[in-house]
């Protein structure tokens, strides 16, 4: 029986020799109980992240299939494979798919997979609001696929722009459901952003100050503080936009005195960064991984995180852009013109430092090589397109053309969806223990890398060629055939590439080859431990002395040597160790809890709340709530197994 | 499509504004392309030059070789020199197209709705207005004040110019001038609902000399029905059918949901570019416009063979 006192000691330094029976300890005190019980329970964060994972997949299979069926009715001009509201609800469930349901919690599930494990810790700092952001992720997103089943889906696009979303003009409930599915989702994103903020500040191994940080968790570090500025501006605006459907509050709507503008000026001070947030954590991946397939560290380390930060933070000044057109004064167009331009810089950091570590280093060609090398051309594309577009004049032309869909999808797939590509090959082998086939990941690459650039480079041409963005046809005689046609062709290679991959992980689930603890030879915490890792990590907190753990000795990096087989056990319960934000010396042992079933039972409750939302079943909505302070009472009921007190032991 | 009709594409400029858009565009594209280019083939050199030959990381040694910093210390000076420059181009373009160069000859109101294009001339007569066709005279600089009575829209006439959104609320502001006489296609270029795709918009230059004559002929109402019994008959049909939507300026016609008819056969297209101005278009247009432009606010009115033969009959003489 742990006592209050117990969190009060000073730990002793033990080594795994002295105490072989450490491990199965261990293993009983943090392993998810078996049955679906124990499934819907468990708060591993690395169970957690593979969750993410795949159900950020199969978003983007459902997104990649809706895109190829506004493929084929774009194959040619004038045809009618799809009514005109048919695929306006295809190109937004597109959009809010790809956007909202995979390229944010893809990275999630990466960065939730690999934060305890690179930082050296035994979970998340909250393991039961990690579990709970994956619950409402897939609740919310189930909750705006829903409207498909009804045929009702969002059909004015991602950026769902007033007063075309509002009741005259939209009258049915597919603005409601996109608009509460938007609030639903953004508690998932805000608790997700919280959790990762505050594990990187507390949880880290002890030495690892924040000068050894891996660049990857810089990368979703910075991405969930900018989410924490950007999503209140989302939330309300969506909850605005809600109101003003149900309600007749005027927001919006031009006739009751609202402002159609401030629906833009709400939505892109949230959306532009966070167009920030789904790459910045996917640079930081190839940041990390790159350089270890050119066997040496990234070039400029500092500088890149620097630019890191530098970009979200510039990437909350630049929103204007997307308005350039809306007739706002040549002032203000100005301004935010010339910060477009300059949040170029920050991006040539990494772009160099990319260059720079392939030219100072020895690649060595793998499957994740050839995204992360083809991921720097890609992403020199889809940032000089923004270029482009960042001059007002250009703009004026460019903005909602073919364009900017060329430019967007060259940051989306080929900057976030590349960088995932790679992060699979390069982490599935710590995931599953098994490696992935070189052979058809190489087939597999090229495919993609050419089905891809296939489908996109010409879109550049057909916006030049003046083809609107959002039109479910086009007429014939505007020279906007073959380049169509092309764009068709390219994105069902595409889509063979993703299924060969797809193809790949499912044969590596079952007959890959076993994977080593450290099969790329790699410098960084996670590579310390076993393959698949325990359920508690590791079963010795390690010590860290060096940006790369696993290179000192071929470096000659840092004062000492970081150390594995001798330190904190911290097997007194299910413990991890806090330490300090900056130099991460130990500052207290922490009690985690348990499996815990509240978080998935406090997702159906507002599932059912916003489910009755959307039907107007106020008695409902009103039995949900409680619900929902019912369970948040249970999940936090005190309980004197968890009792701590903070600033204990040193040593 | 009429081959006359300027297309979309930016690659031919023919207008004021586009004039001063295009070096900076294309300037732009090529700096793109070049970027685009070195980086492909520092990176491919890289891999080439540099690779270990190997397939396994563990059989190449690690080691912290080579200052690389010096890559990001030029690669980034330079390209702060080259954005800085194209920050200078870009303000110098904007000032070039805030305004026109010379006092606007003409202000035409434009207002686009869902999914269709009214133009509103100011003539002596009284007020002129047309639909989806705008004519303008050539060399002179135009006034457009953009008006929406629905959801957002853009003006946009690629040939001549940049964007212009048209937003409820508001009165946005846009100007064309065009170097030679030409039609002009522009499109809806911000989404607007289901006919976003069917929203385009022809801009015809004249001299000023034709433009005055045109805007004269436009001004006039609609001849009375003189062509016999059967013209008659189908007027006062369309009256009562048609007239609650369009307007046909001398006549009882009033309606101002619809583009107005006046002179509707002096028109190349119909529904706002999706058909040409003929007379099985028109007839087809008539009896089920959903079929031809799905989610158009046309409704298909109940008229018998008779009936629509007899307001094509009158329509005819909308010249």
């Amino acid at each position: 029986m742990t006592t209050t006192s117990e969190y009060e000691r000073v730990p002793k330094i033990r080594s795994l020799s002295d105490d072989p029976g450490l491990p199965a300890r261990l293993k009983a005190l943090w392993e998810t109980k078996p049955g679906l019980w124990g499934w819907i329970c468990s708060v591993d964060h690395k169970s957690i992240g593979i969750r993410y994972l795949f159900t950020a997949f199969l978003f983007l299979v459902v997104g990649g299939l809706e895109a190829l069926v506004m493929r084929v009715q774009l194959a040619g001009p004038e045809r009618r494979l799809l009514t005109p509201e048919a695929y306006d609800q295809l190109y937004s469930m597109h959009g809010i798919t790809m956007i909202f349901l995979y390229a944010l919690p893809v990275l999630s599930g990466f960065s939730n997979f690999l934060f305890p494990l690179v930082l050296g810790a035994r979970d998340m700092a909250f393991p039961r609001l990690n579990a709970f952001s994956y619950w409402v992720y897939i609740a919310a997103g189930l909750f705006m696929y829903a409207s498909f089943l009804m045929g009702v889906a969002p059909d004015d696009g991602w950026f769902n722009y007033a007063p075309n979303s509002l009741p005259p003009y939209s009258p049915g409930p597919n603005m409601d459901f996109y608009a509460l599915g938007m609030i639903f989702l953004g508690v998932s994103t805000t608790v997700g952003a919280i959790n990762f903020v505050v594990t990187v500040l507390r949880m880290r191994a002890p030495g690892m100050s924040i000068n050894r940080l891996p660049i990857l968790v810089w990368g979703t570090t910075t991405a969930s503080v900018g989410i924490l500025f950007a999503m209140p501006a989302v939330t309300l605006a969506f909850f605005m936009l809600w109101m003003e459907r149900q309600f007749g509050t005027h927001f919006f709507g031009a006739g009751g005195g609202g402002q159609p503008l401030l629906w833009q000026h709400l939505f892109w001070i949230f959306a532009h960064p966070w167009v920030y947030i789904i790459v910045l954590p996917a640079m930081g991946l190839v940041s990390d991984a790159l350089p270890i397939l050119c066997r040496r560290p990234i070039v400029g380390y500092t500088l890149v995180v620097l630019a890191t930060i530098l970009t979200m933070v510039l990437g909350f000044g630049v929103w204007v852009h997307h308005m350039f057109a809306t007739g706002l004064p040549l002032v203000a167009s100005s301004f935010f013109s010339g910060a477009s331009f300059i949040i170029t810089i920050p991006s040539a950091v990494a772009t160099f430092a990319w260059v720079a570590t392939i030219w100072t280093g020895r690649p060595v060609f793998t499957t994740a090589f050839l995204y992360f090398a083809s991921f720097i051309v890609m992403f020199v594309i889809g940032g000089v397109s923004g270029v482009v577009t960042a001059a007002v004049p250009a703009d004026l032309q460019l903005t909602d053309t073919y364009f900017v869909v060329a430019h967007i999808h060259y940051v989306l797939i080929g900057i976030n969806l590349f960088a995932v590509l790679g992060a699979i090959y390069f982490w599935f082998p710590k995931m599953s223990g098994r490696m992935l086939n070189e052979r058809l990941g190489r087939w597999a690459f090229w495919i993609t890398f050419f089905g891809f650039n296939l489908a996109f480079f010409p879109m550049h041409l057909t916006g030049l060629l003046g083809m609107p963005r959002r039109v479910y046809t086009y007429p014939r005689g505007l020279g906007l055939e073959g380049v169509n046609m092309l764009s068709t062709v390219g994105s069902f290679v595409l889509g063979i590439g993703i299924l060969l991959v797809l193809v790949n992980i499912w044969h590596g689930l079952r007959h890959g080859a076993k994977a080593g603890d450290n099969p790329w030879d790699a410098p960084t915490l996670e590579w310390a431990t076993t393959s698949p890792p325990p359920a508690y990590n590791f079963a010795i907190i390690p010590a860290i002395a060096s940006r790369h753990p696993l290179w000192e000795g071929r470096l000659g990096e840092g004062s000492g040597r970081s150390q594995f087989d001798r330190g904190f056990a911290l097997d007194h319960g299910k413990e991890a160790l806090a330490t300090t934000a900056l130099d991460a010396e130990p500052d207290a042992i922490l009690r985690m809890p348990d499996d815990s079933p509240w978080p998935f039972l406090l997702t159906v409750a507002m599932s059912v709340g916003f489910a009755a939302l959307l039907l107007h079943s106020w008695w409902v909505v009103a039995a949900a709530v409680l619900a929902v302070l019912v369970y948040g009472l249970l999940w936090l009921w005190p309980r004197r197994r968890l009792l701590q007190i903070a600033g204990a032991g040193h040593g | 499509m009429n081959p006359a009709i300027s297309p979309l594409d930016l690659f031919s400029p023919g207008g004021a504004g586009a004039h001063a858009i295009s070096p900076l565009l294309w300037g732009l594209v090529w700096l793109s392309v070049a970027v685009i280019l070195i980086i492909a083939a520092a990176v491919v050199a890289g891999v080439v030059v540099r690779s270990s030959g190997a397939r396994d990381p563990a059989a190449v040694k690690v080691e912290r070789s080579g200052n690389g910093l010096w890559w990001i210390y030029g690669g980034v000076g330079v390209s702060i020199v080259v954005l800085l420059i194209f920050v200078g181009w870009t303000m110098l373009t904007m000032a070039g197209i805030a305004a026109p160069s010379r006092p606007v000859a003409l202000t035409i109101a434009v207002s686009a709705r869902q999914w269709w294009w009214s133009f509103t001339y100011d003539a002596p007569g009284g007020s002129v207005v047309t639909a989806n066709e705008v004519h303008i005279p050539v060399g002179v600089p135009v006034h457009f004040v953009l008006t929406s009575p629905d959801v957002i829209h853009s003006f946009w006439v690629p040939a001549l110019g940049g964007k212009t959104d048209v937003i409820p609320g508001r009165a946005n502001e846009a100007w064309l001038e065009t170097d030679k006489p030409g039609v002009y296609r522009g499109q809806c270029a911000e989404f607007c609902g289901m006919q976003h795709a069917g929203m385009a918009l022809f801009v015809e230059a004249q001299s000023p000399a034709d433009f005055a004559q045109w805007l004269k002929a436009q001004a006039e109402p609609a001849a009375a029905p003189g062509g016999g019994d059967d013209v008659a008959a189908g007027a006062a049909l369309f009256v009562a059918r048609c007239g609650g939507c369009h307007t046909v300026r001398g006549t009882e016609a009033h309606g101002a949901k619809g583009p107005d008819l006046t002179h509707v056969m002096t028109r190349t297209t119909l529904a706002a570019g999706v058909l040409d101005n003929t007379l099985g278009n028109l007839s087809g247009w008539i009896a089920d416009p959903q079929s031809l432009k799905p989610g158009a606010k046309m409704p298909a009115v109940d008229l018998s063979g008779a009936e629509l033969e007899s307001i094509l009959t009158y329509l005819k003489t909308l010249t």
